[in-house]
């Protein structure tokens, strides 16, 4: 049996290393000052897509993201651990979206991809943390859906079923849902494997169409030549193919800010005043007292 | 760590050494396999940002997984049943990372499934890996035992081998015996052919085998009935899919709890004969010996930086009397020389490593076709210069992973002495550097021969025309001395004619040398890169200037009568 699995993922600011630059002065995000990375939980929805490629021989994985040019590097990323190819949305259109226009988009280029058994993505990406593009997606299309996932046990080719390990409050579960499917992943299910060496060799130019692009003679580092342009006619797989909003037959009015009915209504910038520390001796008493004041923090608890 | 490899930008200045142009040339053929192989490098350029990007991974892979794995693996240790090692749990998560990862057979041809990847960058793994656990560091590195079944394996042997240890499967060498240790030449393991099934097999016992579970074999046998020395014996490959080998025990270590060291019994265990017989220990073993010597260097080089990094950070955080340790003058001395050592030590491994990959590259082209005279000369000069550098760089770098994992344990204090902190692990892993593949002494009786033949000096010699920077100027100036005081000694040693005074003062005159290379190399990249290295030349020069004066003056006042108050 050989699946057609599709991997949502999302380049997003590493918002878990935030120093004090972390926001600008308006409260949004400054994404200059944090790198960007493959969000977590889509590394670890492409590890359980993985490994059934390695389960099921002839299984594809496709990646699928939006974002600008440079969002790119995570279809590279999925190359380098053993995906087979991916799409980049990519438009000035689809800039601003919510969640709601976030997951037209992806739900959109899926019908265009048309032919795929599971979509598999992170629960929920670090910089907006709503959990809400998968399941949303599942909708648009009209699938069933697995929230939580931490393993995929089994597929059944005959009954088109599959079987996933799902994290629950105080627990795990097990269910059954029907092919073709959409499954989030969450980040207690096994971690993503490293970079293989021969894929990163292989793939390492593998560009995007704008990354391709000459930088404009104002960028400060200068034109750059593309190195090798001649790999780019006799390797095809270096193309990392570009959508645009029209290249997927989108509705413009849905796509991007147009259509984002979410509208933010205060930005508080929070910022620690005072940089406290107690110093604790080792009596009983000051580590009870510790846990006493913890726990009425809900610090734990 | 986050990353073992960026993290230290002394591994990315050594990768880029301008050695490295012609490496690549000669081992990439001109780069003739980009049109065969979708991941061959294009040009030079390409392949050193192939090494980078691999160097990456490695690095990622040893921070991420090995690092965390390894106080966890050292408390575990493997586990035996019968008969079989299971590895630790966190040794398997390992191997399976560095599997997946692709960074197994790095330096196979791309035929066989390989990386073609030059010795020196894999060295530089070795090293990223050994520097959070030194014993999975054994594990991993030895698929380098594969580079002797491809130098002297037949085409079958190659076709049905390499691609196996390509994709992950697990080497050792089979070589000690309860009786034959530093003293291979009384191996007695008995190999015997079987002319019904036409192969060989093997009877006896092995000890003190690293991996001694490994998928693939390499045994060192005695293979010629009635023989008693190193003629006798010859190489084989026993494949563990066979059957006939079986673990008696696995041993209770000091330390690199993480490798399996076994004890072995063989039983009419089926083989086959690796290149020719007679042939197994004093050419076979010793290409292998060479290979895996480079090896422990690399592990020690992982070792000191494993202390040196553990001591800096405990001094910048400790604070006594009113402030951090490392601002006493007696701690960032101890600190200082640590770095000092680390950074001349890894100078020497490379510059090692470089002699190893020219002449092997050259190697592997006469197999192809006939080198040129030119081409000739050079094998044999890399060759030499491979040879006299390779228990160079085993020996001092074994013993400076010792001495900084001791200083790394006296700048913790009493902590240090707990089991609760890193430095005491390194400091058992590492006591066993100077000792395997190999004692240093053992290094010494290798090495002094270069030094009474004057190959060394020869080399020290050339270095001293190498321009430097003005502010190493001075240094060099020193540098020159210290030969002299080496060339002094040596011809006093050598004037006596008294071979068990030469192998007294050996160890002497082979640190001398070994100084005198560091020392140059030292100044040679703070020439470069001051900004990396400058601190470093100075302080080793400091030290190895005191050294050297301690030895001469040692040498040359030693009367030779006083050997007999010296015999316990």
């Amino acid at each position: 049996m050989s699946l057609k699995i599709i991997v949502l993922a999302k380049q997003v600011p590493d918002t878990r290393n935030v120093g004090k630059d972390a926001m600008k002065e308006d409260g949004t995000i400054n994404r200059a000052a944090l790198p960007a990375i493959f969000n977590p939980e889509d590394l670890n929805a492409l590890e359980q897509a993985l490994r059934l490629k390695d389960a099921y021989p002839g299984t594809t994985v496709t990646l699928l993201t939006m974002g600008p040019g440079r969002a790119a590097e995570i279809i590279r990323e999925g190359l380098y651990r053993g995906a087979d190819g991916g799409y980049l949305l990519t438009d000035r259109a689809f800039a601003g979206a919510d969640t709601l226009a976030t997951s037209y988009a992806l739900a959109t280029a899926i019908k265009k991809i048309g032919d795929y058994d599971i979509i598999i993505g992170g629960r929920q990406a670090i910089d907006g943390d709503t959990a809400q593009v998968g399941p949303q997606v599942a909708e648009k299309l009209g699938l069933t859906q697995v929230t939580y996932a931490e393993e995929i046990l089994n597929v059944d080719e005959k009954n088109r079923s599959i079987t996933v390990k799902r994290h629950i409050d105080g627990g795990v579960e097990t269910v059954e849902g029907p092919l073709p499917i959409v499954i989030t992943v969450n980040g207690s299910a096994a971690p993503c494997r490293p970079r293989n060496a021969k894929l990163v060799m292989k793939y390492k130019r593998a560009l995007g169409a704008q990354e391709k692009a000459p930088a404009p003679a104002c960028h400060p580092e200068g034109v750059s030549a593309l190195p090798y342009p001649e790999l780019y006619e006799k390797r095809p797989y270096l193309n990392i193919p570009e959508w645009s909003v029209a290249d997927v037959n989108g509705d413009l009015t849905q796509c991007g800010l147009s259509g984002s009915p979410t509208k933010v209504k205060a930005i508080q910038n929070i910022v620690f005043q005072a940089k406290e520390s107690k110093t604790l001796t080792g009596s009983d008493k000051d580590v009870e007292d510790l846990i006493v004041e913890l726990l009425a923090n809900h610090t734990i608890g | 760590m986050a990353n073992y490899y960026t993290d230290i930008p002394e591994l990315k200045y050594h990768l880029n050494n301008p050695m490295m142009e012609r490496i690549c040339e000669l081992k990439e053929r001109n780069y003739r396999d980009k049109e065969e192989f979708d991941y061959a490098p294009q040009d030079y350029a390409d392949a050193m940002d192939s090494f980078d990007k691999v160097l990456e991974i490695t690095g990622e892979i040893t921070g991420e997984i090995i690092a965390p794995n390894a106080e966890g693996v050292d408390e575990e240790g493997p586990h035996y049943a019968d008969g079989r090692v299971e590895y630790a749990s966190g040794t398997k998560q390992n191997l399976d990372a560095m599997v997946k990862a692709g960074l197994n057979g790095m330096t196979m041809p791309r035929r066989f499934g390989g990386l073609n990847f030059p010795i020196t960058p894999y060295t530089m793994c070795a090293e990223i890996v050994a520097a959070a656990d030194a014993g999975f560091g054994n594990i991993w590195s030895l698929q380098d035992c594969i580079e002797t079944l491809y130098e002297f394996g037949n085409e079958d042997q190659h076709s049905r081998f390499i691609p196996r240890i390509c994709a992950g499967e697990t080497m050792s060498m089979d070589l000690t015996e309860p009786d034959a240790g530093s003293d291979l030449q009384s191996v007695m393991l008995k190999a015997t052919f079987d002319e019904k099934e036409n192969c060989w097999r093997l009877n006896g016992v092995k000890r003190f085998i690293t991996n001694g579970d490994a998928d693939l074999h390499l045994v060192l046998a005695r293979s010629e009935e009635g023989t008693k020395d190193g003629r006798g014996l010859s190489m084989f490959i026993y494949d563990k899919k066979q059957g006939g080998v079986d673990v008696r025990r696995i041993e209770n270590k000091l330390g690199i709890h993480g490798s399996p060291t076994c004890e072995l019994v063989y039983k009419n265990a089926k083989a086959e004969l690796c290149g020719d017989r007679k042939l197994g220990l004093i050419k076979y073993v010793m290409a292998l010996m060479n290979g895996a010597r480079l090896g422990i260097a690399a592990q020690s080089v992982g070792l000191s930086q494993a202390a040196y990094n553990e001591g800096l950070a405990y001094a910048k955080e400790r604070k006594q009397f009113g402030k951090a340790i490392i601002d006493f003058p007696a701690v960032y001395d101890m600190l200082s020389i640590m770095k000092a050592k680390l950074d001349a030590g890894r100078a020497l491994l490379y510059q090692t490593s470089r002699y190893v990959d020219i002449y092997k590259a050259l190697d592997d082209i006469a197999r192809e076709r006939k080198l040129t005279p030119e081409e000739r000369q050079e094998q044999k000069k890399y060759a030499k210069l491979a040879d006299s550098f390779t228990p160079l760089a085993k020996g001092m770098n074994s013993e400076y992973a010792n001495q900084n994992a001791y200083d790394c344990i006296q700048i913790h204090g009493g902590s240090g002495f707990m089991l609760e902190y890193a430095c005491q692990r390194i400091y058992r892993d590492a006591r066993i550097t100077s000792i395997y593949e190999g004692t240093t002494q053992l290094q010494t009786v290798a090495a002094i021969r270069y030094v009474t033949n004057g190959s060394y000096l020869a080399t020290i010699r050339e270095f001293e025309t190498i321009p430097c920077s003005a502010e190493m100027e001075p240094l060099k100036a020193r540098l020159v001395e210290m030969a002299n005081k080496l060339e002094a000694c040596m011809n006093k040693v050598k004037e006596a004619q008294n071979q068990e005074l030469l192998d007294f003062v050996a160890r002497r005159l082979y640190e001398m040398a070994a100084d005198c290379v560091m020392a140059h190399l030292l100044i040679q990249d703070a020439t470069k890169a001051p900004e990396m290295f400058a601190k470093s030349a100075i302080v080793y020069l400091n030290h190895v200037n005191a050294e050297i004066e301690k030895h001469s003056s040692f040498i040359l006042k030693f009367n030779t009568n006083e050997l007999v108050s010296y015999k316990q």
